[in-house]
């Protein structure tokens, strides 16, 4: 029965596709014209255009890498720089036996094997056919002549002039601005092979690694018509590169010298800053080395002999030297103490020279053996009272503790636009459970106090939670650039101000720093003198080898590297700051005997005139008249 | 009764004694005259492209042996028994593409190959590529035409999940070859051009908006090179750049074979694959391209007139669909090629070197043949 329906259907749907064969067939014609009308464009009416391209010449696509962006301290003064320097480039394929070609560059500038062996490691670095490898840098005259009187042996290699990276302050910025080197074989992986096709460095360190983007731009090309012999004989099409922008940095050369000549020959480290916008005006890490050793390839011994020294001149103090804060971080814990309302600015405690925990044996010791007798907070930090910080922490305990020293920085990422810095420690109990499978110990609490235990933090943070205290709590991100192209960088995970329930606890806190320096008991009192600003300070010392229990500080047991670090932390004009510094001197032993002279002395670099005045800019009606002593 | 089963043998009889020797093993004359004068040129082809490479002229060659085997043995399965089986084919071809997924994956890379070391290795996408428009016919074939909504629905979602897979591998070009595969099979079916303008309408906006509002500036960026390749001279715009001056410097008859510069001095890195087309126009010219063109249409003409004269639904629908799938390889091969379309890696048929797509074309034409000479016998039935 469905037999007539179905083949009814059957002979619809014959049709139906059938019509639409049909208008395949006419797509497939009409598709196939338009391939026809594109090779007659390209064969027939282009064919003189490309048929002379072609007549022993060939298209040859160049890339043109971007100038690299320059680099300003604050004031414009050059940083980094871009100078044309020759290099020797080659050209696999037009060299023949390249190998060959590599024996007749060594003979003719008389080079040694090893130099052979580098360059053929260079080589082997071409990314794209027909690429030009510079295989040697910083050609000396007598080597540009040698390759040109010798160019007929020399196949497919050119002598090429480019912008190498220079750094005219030399060792003054390595730390902070740290250099660019040529690109290795892992970043070549990572990198956009586009816009990196023309380029042979990246930044390595510092500010020119965190800002590579920024300061690399955008290649360009040309397409050009070369020869048989890969001579470029005319430009066919040109796309100009997009120039790296520049970056002004906020540090200052000169308070940069200045703060290194306060540290003298030492080792050690500075961090100047302005609190009330986190620009870094000084960073010091000494000692330091040459950044331009790294632009065209370090030698390895002389690699060998920074890596191996010491003194550790690559190692960057103020973003990875960790060290425990010590009294340091006093401030910073009695603001915890006085916002919990574990402590008023009036409670008092009397240390004996010694604090114990009930049911306890062991005792905690003062620096000072013979005790301060009745000490409130103001004192507590004016003679650095270690009791009186045992009590507060052991009444706060470690929870609070250590969620108010994140909040100031400690074991947290601060800096915005610094490479690899290092987040420091602020233990907790979690973290102690994660690590290291045990409980949290409450004389663990007592040490944190005074800022010794597992606490850890580089002299960058040590600046940042000062500066919190002279800013009032208003977080800015220390930064080094001022300004990227004219526009100042964006903080894109900004920290959370901390906010007291009572404002007037900044103040208390700061009274006590500033009698650190000026008061008639001051522990840095000597630091002051003559200053036509006052200042608000703290010192500290980081143990380098721990002292045991009933044992005495004895400076002469010690090797000169095991004595303790010095530290001290401080802001100026106390009552309006405007520039907050932490300094770090390596087995200094004494904050406040040696690393307070050094903050005073970058504190009157930044702030006094040529004529030793207090600039006019930073005067303030309250420190015009002499500070008391 | 018995009569009309008396003539119905004596016409067999008839049919059979007039079937050729050709038709009798169901291979399709003009088809196959077709395809060796193709294999002969791309051999001539390749021999300049790969720069004399007698190796890799022996292992095309064989390649083309294997494909005119597999060709030949897949000619002789009735129409009727292929649809019996495609639905299960398309399952376990979808089960080898979730394989193949997961695989790659797990081993953090893409990867197209089922690999059982010694055993066998392919790639499940070019298995899809003829069950696909297969599995679509065989659906379509049983329903009213043109189809309803609700079919055509089910079709897109039978082609639809195939073609995820094969985008996740990534191979892009791969699964729009084979999405192209299937809707062709729906074009064939009279899938009404309301429906098809429609499609087209609302994907222009869409793509709009998405451009506006969803993609970020790195993915217009990766769009736009891939549609403008020149705009990226120095990554994969170098090689059209390359391809043009090569074609275009051969002009109207070429440079003559051998002769070529352009393409035989590196400067086309994929001459002998994907790029071909380039070395036959620096070489033969805009003649030798037409008349490889002209072969091509012959190819599609003949393809064509057995879609028309197919007795089955399903054979109609298969033959009509694989036939524009070849068309569009051999369009956006030459496309690319020369500078009217974006790169994606699809070979040029029969002339690229390659065996697994030569394989996989010839199985093709032999699902065409198929379907041509079981003719009378399903007439009967």
């Amino acid at each position: 029965m469905s037999q007539p329906i179905r083949l009814k259907d059957h002979e619809k749907d014959a049709r139906l596709v059938r019509s639409r064969v049909v208008v395949g067939a006419v797509a497939v014609v009409l598709l196939v014209c338009v391939l026809i009308v594109r090779l007659y464009y390209l064969q027939v009416i282009q064919y003189d255009y490309h048929s002379t391209l072609s007549e022993n010449n060939r298209v040859h696509v160049q890339p043109i890498p971007p100038t690299r962006g320059l680099i300003f301290d604050r004031n414009g003064v050059i940083v980094a720089d871009n100078r044309p320097s020759f290099s020797l480039s080659m050209t696999r394929e037009r060299a023949g036996d390249w190998h060959q070609v590599l024996d007749a560059i060594v003979e003719v500038l008389q080079l040694t094997p090893d130099d052979r062996a580098l360059f053929e490691k260079r080589m082997k670095q071409g990314r794209r056919p027909f690429e030009p490898v510079p295989i040697l840098f910083e050609l000396t005259e007598e080597q540009i002549a040698r390759i040109a009187v010798n160019q007929f042996r020399l196949p497919g290699v050119e002598v090429v002039a480019q912008l190498v990276r220079h750094y005219p302050q030399g060792p003054h910025f390595a730390h902070s601005v740290g250099y660019v080197g040529r690109i290795n074989e892992k970043e070549l992986k990572t990198l956009d092979p586009v816009n990196y096709s023309g380029t042979h460095h990246i930044g390595k360190t510092g500010i020119e690694r965190f800002y590579e983007p920024e300061l690399h731009g955008q290649v360009g090309y040309e397409e050009v018509e070369t020869n048989a012999r890969g001579r470029v004989l005319r430009v066919l099409k040109r796309t100009d590169p997009v120039p790296g922008k520049d970056i002004v940095l906020s540090l200052d050369i000169k308070l940069q010298e200045a703060a290194e000549a306060a540290l003298g020959g030492r080792r050690g480290a500075i961090v100047a800053l302005d609190p009330r916008t986190g620009e870094v005006l000084a960073m010091v890490s000494q000692p330091s080395f040459d950044p331009n050793l790294f632009v065209t390839g370090i030698s390895f011994k002389a690699y060998a002999e920074l890596r191996d020294s010491i003194d550790r001149p690559l190692f960057n103090r103020v973003l990875r030297g960790l060290y425990p804060p010590g009294s340091t971080i006093k401030p910073a814990v009695a603001i915890a103490g006085l916002d919990t309302g574990v402590v008023t600015a009036g409670t008092r405690v009397f240390d004996p020279g010694y604090y114990q925990l009930p049911n306890y044996d062991h005792k905690y010791r003062n620096w000072n053996r013979t005790g301060d007798g009745w000490v409130d907070l103001d004192t507590a930090i004016m003679r650095s009272n270690d009791t009186y910080f045992y009590d507060l922490a052991h009444k706060m305990g470690i929870d609070r503790l250590a969620n108010y020293m994140n909040r100031f920085g400690i074991g947290q990422k601060v800096a915005l636009d610094m490479f690899e810095e290092s987040p420091g420690l602020m233990p907790s109990r979690e973290w102690k459970r994660a690590t290291r499978r045990q409980a949290w110990f409450p004389g663990e609490t007592l040490i944190l106090g005074i800022g010794q235990g597992y606490m850890q933090a580089t002299p960058l943070q040590l600046a940042q939670a000062t500066a919190l205290i002279a800013n009032k709590g208003k977080w800015n991100r220390p930064h080094l650039a001022k300004t990227i192209e004219g526009l100042p960088p964006v903080d894109e995970n900004p920290m959370e101000d901390i906010v007291l329930r009572d404002k007037s606890d900044w103040n208390k806190v700061t009274h006590g720093m500033e009698q650190v320096m000026q008061g008639a008991r001051g522990t840095a009192r000597k630091a002051s003198i003559g200053a036509q600003y006052r200042i608000a300070g703290k010192s500290g010392t980081a143990q380098v080898v721990a002292i045991k229990q009933g044992e005495k500080y004895d400076r002469n047991k010690l090797q000169e590297r095991h004595r303790d670090h010095a530290l001290f932390v401080g802001f100026a004009p106390a009552d309006d700051p405007k520039i907050v510094v932490s300094v770090m001197v390596e087995n200094g032993e004494s904050g406040s005997g040696v690393a307070a002279p050094v903050v005073r002395q970058v504190m009157d670099a930044w702030l006094l005139d040529e004529h030793g005045r207090l600039k006019p800019e930073y005067a303030t009606p309250s420190v015009a008249q002499e500070p008391a002593q | 009764m018995k009569s009309n089963f008396d003539r119905m043998l004596s016409s067999e009889d008839v049919m059979r004694r007039r079937a050729t020797f050709l038709q009798r093993i169901h291979v399709d004359g003009p088809l196959l005259v077709l395809l060796l004068t193709l294999a002969a040129g791309s051999l001539f082809v390749l021999y300049s492209a790969s720069g004399k490479d007698w190796d890799l002229l022996l292992k095309q060659a064989s390649s083309f042996g294997i494909g005119l085997v597999s060709m030949f043995i897949i000619a002789q399965f009735e129409p009727r028994f292929m649809a019996r089986w495609v639905p299960l084919a398309y399952v376990f071809g979808v089960i080898l593409l979730v394989v193949v997924d997961v695989m790659g994956h797990n081993a953090m890379g893409a990867t197209r190959w089922i690999n059982i070391p010694g055993v066998i290795r392919f790639q499940p996408s070019e298995f899809m590529k003829i069950i696909m428009p297969a599995t679509i016919a065989w659906y379509l074939a049983k329903r009213t035409l043109p189809p309803h909504l609700k079919h055509v629905v089910i079709s897109l979602v039978m082609i639809g999940v195939p073609f995820i897979l094969i985008v996740r591998q990534p191979d892009l070009g791969t699964a729009l070859l084979i999405l192209a595969s299937g809707a062709f099979v729906l074009f064939m079916g009279g899938l009404k051009w309301r429906w098809i303008i429609s499609v087209v309408a609302a994907a222009v906006p869409v793509a709009v908006a998405m451009w506006f509002f969803v993609m970020h500036d790195y993915q217009k960026q990766r769009v736009l090179t891939f549609l403008d390749p020149e705009s990226d001279p120095l990554g994969t715009g170098w090689n059209i750049i390359q391809s043009k001056a090569a074609i275009g410097s051969g002009g109207v008859f070429g440079k003559g074979w051998l002769l070529g510069t352009q393409s035989h001095l590196d400067f086309l890195p994929e001459s002998h694959t994907d790029f071909i087309i380039a070395v036959m126009g620096e070489e033969f010219g805009l003649v030798g391209i037409c008349a490889l063109l002209l072969i091509y249409m012959l190819l599609i003409g003949r393809g064509l007139v057995i879609t028309a004269q197919a007795q089955t639904l399903f054979g109609k629908l298969l033959a009509g669909s694989l036939t524009m799938t070849f068309f569009v390889y051999v369009f956006v091969n030459i496309g690319m090629v020369s500078g009217l379309l974006p790169v994606v890696g699809v070979p040029l048929p029969f002339i690229s070197y390659g065996g697994t797509s030569l394989v996989t074309l010839l199985s093709a034409f032999g699902v065409l043949m198929s379907v041509h000479t079981h003719r009378k016998w399903i007439a009967q039935a």
